[in-house]
């Protein structure tokens, strides 16, 4: 294991803020592996720290198979982590839309495009992250379909689950974005949370890791197959809305099974305490995404399901 | 007349209401133009208030030289204004990267494409902006290359000292401006000012320029007024100054703004206050104009401190 400074920036008086990167085994740039970008992304984190760790454990062993190097940056934020802020502390600039960066452009574009080059030219890069509205997912594999994609190879991750999305404007300063076009096979995973440590998620997405970069042939180790993944297309999953606005009780997690007319959440009137809206099921199917905050607003999506789904 | 483009309801005894004010003339000709002036997009740009404040003042004083439409949109980003956030404060999420937004949306893509839908129509629209809190800018057009030919005659109406020619990279497709160019509304986009901010001279600078733009687009019956006549950016180069080092930015000038300046000239210097030391000494590498400057006086390596236009100046 070599521990390194991948970039670093002068604090004013705050502690230079440093960019720490792991690195196990040598030879071609094999894998690359990049946990929080976002400062509330700390299950993102905590996985990548048991990757580390176990990563160490299997170069020790020997495990690592001659002429590949795998690096992992567990944080690329630390700055916004510790003052409990999701993006860049100072101004408020989100760092997963700053790639490929410019050098010599301002600060977050100056980190992106420093941290570019040390972790673009890998033949894999897989990035934990998370979205923007408040909610637990299924775990999953997305990739973006830039014409580079290949989800045969998502399905290696042996996660349940693989989705395609179409990239929209705002996804094109993604770091999976970038790593793509810039010719590295890239993959986010989305596991179940962010703002809390789920550990048993946690060791799903690591064990998800370890499968893939020994079919990969990066590592040798010996674990569980996992699923054979269904592959979807982002547009194929439906959304559930709310009608009105309150205070929220959802009554499905990820992963459970639906029917068509069932209740799954409530709205709740927020001074009087009745049961303003039930949201009923559409369709038939798994829940892919459930809404986890407290309170919704009048046509918030509380649910995307994968339609006609069986378990 | 106030009407409200869109609502949404929120968790708690309270809805998103995003409203517009309608100044009509009291007989419209069948030809009649109507002019969509918009802002608020941003909280944390606040010159486009004052602005909206003081023309919906002006054309009501004299309602009676307004031949067509003028609609006022002074909020679209209401939640943003009231909390001094830039974006959606529940989202973080920029709302000028969900245009043109869509009727059955998560609800900013939701609320963009009302708000596109009340525009269209309009013969003309301007978009107000201010900076942010870390740099100043002079009052300025932004143009997209695309659409210059069609926007650059407006653009140059609008009583700005500069007009920016914008090569558009993918994430401003996603702008107001730019969706509403492509759905057949010509849009100016106006930059002016720092955030957080209301610069009343700016504001009346670019009021000047709205009024000219009326007139020209015979909606407002008034002699012309002679305008600035702007720096253009494809007249000359531009040069940018980032800190080449970590420390408080103490500026050699109270106001850079349209300063003209010799290379090798002082811009201001990088220190630590914790030592004393000068870290840096801030030159300009070119001459010309300064038409962006730095506000926040707190500086990490790479921030830009000053933009220099020049070459093709108007005198
Ligand atoms: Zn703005």
């Amino acid at each position: 294991m070599n521990k390194k400074e991948l970039y670093t920036l002068k604090g004013f008086h705050r502690e230079d803020f440093t960019i720490t990167g792991y690195s196990f085994g040598s030879g071609d740039k094999a894998a690359c592996i990049v946990g929080a970008i976002r400062g509330n992304e700390y299950q993102q984190m905590y996985i990548c720290s048991q990757l580390i760790r176990i990563l160490g454990e299997l170069e020790e062993r020997g495990q690592i198979t001659s002429n590949n190097e795998i690096l992992v940056v567990p944080c690329l934020n630390h700055y916004s982590v510790n003052v409990q802020k999701r993006f860049w502390a100072m101004d408020n600039s989100d760092i997963n839309r700053r790639f490929p960066g410019i050098h010599g452009g301002d600060t977050t574009q100056n980190i992106a495009a420093e941290l570019f080059d040390s972790i673009k030219g890998y033949s894999y890069g897989i990035q934990f992250t998370s979205f923007y509205m408040p909610g637990d997912f299924i775990p999953h594999v997305r990739m973006m379909e830039t014409g580079h994609q290949s989800p045969s190879l998502a399905n290696l991750f042996g996660l349940p689950y693989v989705v395609i999305r179409k990239p929209k404007p705002l996804d094109t300063t993604t770091l999976n974005y970038n790593w793509q076009m810039n010719g590295t096979c890239a993959f986010s995973i989305y596991s179940n949370c962010s703002d809390y440590i789920d550990d048993v998620s946690a060791r799903q997405a690591v064990a998800s890791v370890l499968r893939f970069l020994t079919r990969m042939g990066i590592i040798k180790y010996y674990n569980h197959s996992g699923y054979i993944a269904h592959v979807l297309d982002e547009d194929e999953l439906m959304a559930v809305k709310t009608d009105t606005a309150g205070l929220y009780r959802g009554l499905k997690k990820p992963s459970d099974p639906v029917f068509r007319g069932d209740i799954i959440g409530e709205v709740i009137d927020p001074y009087e305490g009745e049961v303003i809206n039930q949201i009923i099921s559409p369709t038939e199917g798994i829940i892919f995404f459930a809404h986890t905050a407290p309170t919704v607003m009048e046509n918030n999506v509380v649910y995307r399901i994968i339609r006609r789904l069986h378990e | 007349m106030v009407e409200e483009v869109v609502t949404v309801d929120m968790p708690v005894s309270e809805k998103i209401v995003i409203r517009k004010n309608r100044i009509m003339s009291a007989k419209l000709s069948d030809d009649a133009k109507r002019l969509s002036i918009v802002t608020g997009i941003h909280g944390d740009e606040l010159d486009g208030q004052y602005i909206c404040y003081e023309l919906n003042r002006r054309i009501k004083e004299h309602v009676e030289l307004l031949n067509g439409i003028v609609d006022i949109y002074p909020a679209v980003n209401p939640l943003g204004i009231e909390s001094c956030t830039r974006g959606m404060p529940m989202f973080d999420l920029d709302m000028n990267r969900v245009f043109p937004g869509m009727e059955n949306g998560a609800t900013a893509e939701y609320l963009a494409s009302k708000i596109v839908n009340d525009i269209i129509g309009s013969d003309m629209c301007v978009d107000l902006h201010s900076s942010n809190i870390f740099i100043k800018e002079v009052p300025q057009v932004r143009v997209f290359d695309q659409f210059k030919d069609k926007l650059m005659p407006y653009a140059e109406l609008m009583n700005a000292d500069f007009i920016w020619e914008y090569r558009i990279n993918t994430v401003l497709e996603a702008t107001l401006a730019n969706s509403l160019n492509h759905l057949g509304v010509p849009t100016l986009v106006i930059e002016m000012g720092v955030g957080n901010k209301v610069e009343r001279r700016y504001g009346d600078q670019i009021i000047e320029g709205i009024f000219n733009l009326m007139i020209e687009l015979g909606m407002w019956k008034a002699d012309k007024t002679t305008v600035r006549k702007p720096m253009i950016s494809s007249e000359g180069s531009i040069t940018v100054i980032h800190a080449r080092v970590t420390g408080l930015f103490m500026a050699a000038f109270d106001d850079g703004i349209l300063k003209k300046v010799e290379m090798g000239e002082h811009i201001g210097d990088i220190v630590e206050p914790l030592t004393g030391r000068l870290l840096h000494r801030v030159e300009a590498p070119c001459s010309g104009t300064v038409f962006t400057f730095r506000e926040y006086p707190v500086v990490y390596e790479g921030a830009i401190l000053c933009r220099i236009f020049g070459g093709g100046v108007h005198e």
